[in-house]
C-alpha cells in the first residue's frame, strides 16, 4: 500500500461525515420549514447530501476492507470518530442562519467535486461527478434565499447578518488540510483546498452583493478540530440520529 | 413586520422532449425564480421533468361556470368530431 493509499480511507471518511452530518441537521427542518414549499425543498437537499455520504461510506468501508457497511459507518461510530467540520454540527438555529450555512458550505463544496471528478481515485472522480450537480442546484437554492433575506424586510436582514456574522469564522475549517490530506493532494487524489479560495469568494461576494450585504471584515477563520473529532455539539446530535440504528442492531430499511 | 401573501403560480412541466407542458399543480412563491425553485422541489422529484413553466395564477383567465351550458353542452351529439375513425400510423409518436 502506498503512502498515499495508507491516507485514502480517513479522507474518504470525513467526506461521508460533513455530507451526513449537514444532511442530518437539513432533515430536522421536516415539518417545521416556513413554507411547505420550503420544507420539501429542504427535504431534497437533506437527501442529496445523505445520498453522497452513503456513496462516500460505502467507498470508504470497501478500502478500509473489514466489511464495514454504510449503516455500520454512520449509525455505530462515536462522536469523536467523526471527522466532520464543526459548521455543519451546529444547531439549526432560524431559517437565516440554515440558508447562510448552506450557501457558505455549497459555495465551497461545489467547486470542490468538480476538482475531486478528476481525481485519479475512480470511486472518487465518480462520486464527485454525480454531487456535483446536486451541489450546483444547493448553491443557486440557498444564494437566491439569501439574496432575498438580506434585500428582504428589516428582520429577515437582520436575522440574515447576524447569522453571517455567526458563521463566518467556522468558513476556515472548510479550507484545512492535514499532513495525510496534502499527501492525497500530491498524488493527484484529493483537491488542494486552498486552490479553490479564489472560487469560493467569488460566489460568496457576488450573492452578498446581491443581497445589499457587507461581506464580513474579519478573514474567515476560527474554531476548528471537528477534523481530528473534537466536537462541541455532534455527539447530542448523534445521539437522536442513530438511537434507532443501535436500539434494532441488524435491522434493514 | 409586514405580512404580506405569498403570491400563487401554476405549476406545468414537460415530461419527455415533444410532450407539451402539462397543468400539474401550484406553488407559493415571491416572485418567478423562487417560483421556478419551489415547483422543481415540489414536483419533479421523482423525474417527471425535463422542463418547467410557471404562471402567475392571477394571469390565468377561466371560463365562467354558469355558461357551461352553452360552451360544452353543444358538443355533445357531435361524436364525428371524434378522429376514431383513422388508423394512426405509429411514426407519428405523441399526438
Amino acid at each position: 500500500m502506498t503512502e498515499a493509499h495508507r491516507h485514502i480511507f480517513p479522507y474518504v471518511i470525513a467526506l461521508g461525515d460533513d455530507a451526513l452530518v449537514l444532511g442530518h441537521r437539513l432533515s430536522q427542518w421536516s415539518s417545521r420549514a416556513p413554507t411547505l414549499e420550503e420544507d420539501i425543498a429542504l427535504s431534497n437537499l437533506a437527501l442529496d447530501l445523505i445520498g453522497q455520504a452513503r456513496l462516500f461510506y460505502t467507498l470508504a468501508g470497501k478500502l478500509e476492507g473489514e466489511g464495514r457497511s454504510e449503516d455500520d459507518l454512520a449509525y455505530f461510530r462515536d462522536a469523536a470518530a467523526f471527522s466532520n467540520t464543526l459548521m455543519v454540527e451546529l444547531p439549526n438555529g432560524d431559517f437565516a442562519h440554515t440558508m447562510v450555512r448552506q450557501l457558505l458550505y455549497a459555495a465551497f463544496t461545489h467547486p470542490y467535486f468538480e476538482a475531486l471528478a478528476t481525481s485519479r481515485h475512480p470511486g472518487l472522480a465518480e462520486i464527485a461527478a454525480k454531487a456535483v450537480k446536486e451541489m450546483a442546484y444547493h448553491v443557486r437554492h440557498a444564494a437566491e434565499w439569501v439574496i432575498r433575506l438580506g434585500d428582504g424586510t428589516d428582520e429577515s436582514r437582520q436575522r440574515t447578518v447576524a447569522a453571517l456574522d455567526t458563521l463566518w469564522p467556522y468558513v476556515g475549517e472548510l479550507f484545512e488540510m492535514d499532513a495525510a490530506e496534502q499527501e492525497l493532494a500530491r498524488a493527484s487524489i484529493a483537491p488542494d483546498r486552498e486552490q479553490l479560495r479564489p472560487i469560493w469568494n467569488a460566489t460568496i461576494d457576488r450573492v452578498l452583493g446581491e443581497a445589499g450585504l457587507d461581506r464580513p471584515e474579519r478573514p474567515p477563520t476560527g474554531p476548528t478540530g471537528g477534523r481530528a473529532g473534537k466536537h462541541v455539539h455532534l455527539a447530542e446530535m448523534l445521539a437522536d440520529m442513530q438511537s434507532f440504528a443501535r436500539a434494532h442492531p441488524g435491522a434493514a430499511w | 413586520m409586514s405580512e404580506k401573501p405569498i403570491p400563487l403560480w401554476e405549476v406545468f412541466i414537460r415530461a419527455r422532449s415533444g410532450l407539451p407542458h402539462r397543468h400539474c399543480g401550484s406553488v407559493h412563491a415571491p416572485d418567478a425564480t423562487m417560483a421556478v425553485q419551489a415547483a422543481r422541489d415540489v414536483y419533479t422529484r421523482r423525474g417527471e421533468s425535463v422542463s418547467i413553466w410557471v404562471v402567475p395564477s392571477s394571469a390565468i383567465v377561466a371560463s365562467d361556470p354558469n355558461d357551461k351550458d352553452q360552451l360544452f353542452e353543444p358538443t355533445a351529439d357531435k361524436i364525428y368530431r371524434h378522429p376514431t375513425f383513422y388508423d394512426i400510423p405509429d411514426e407519428v409518436g405523441h399526438m
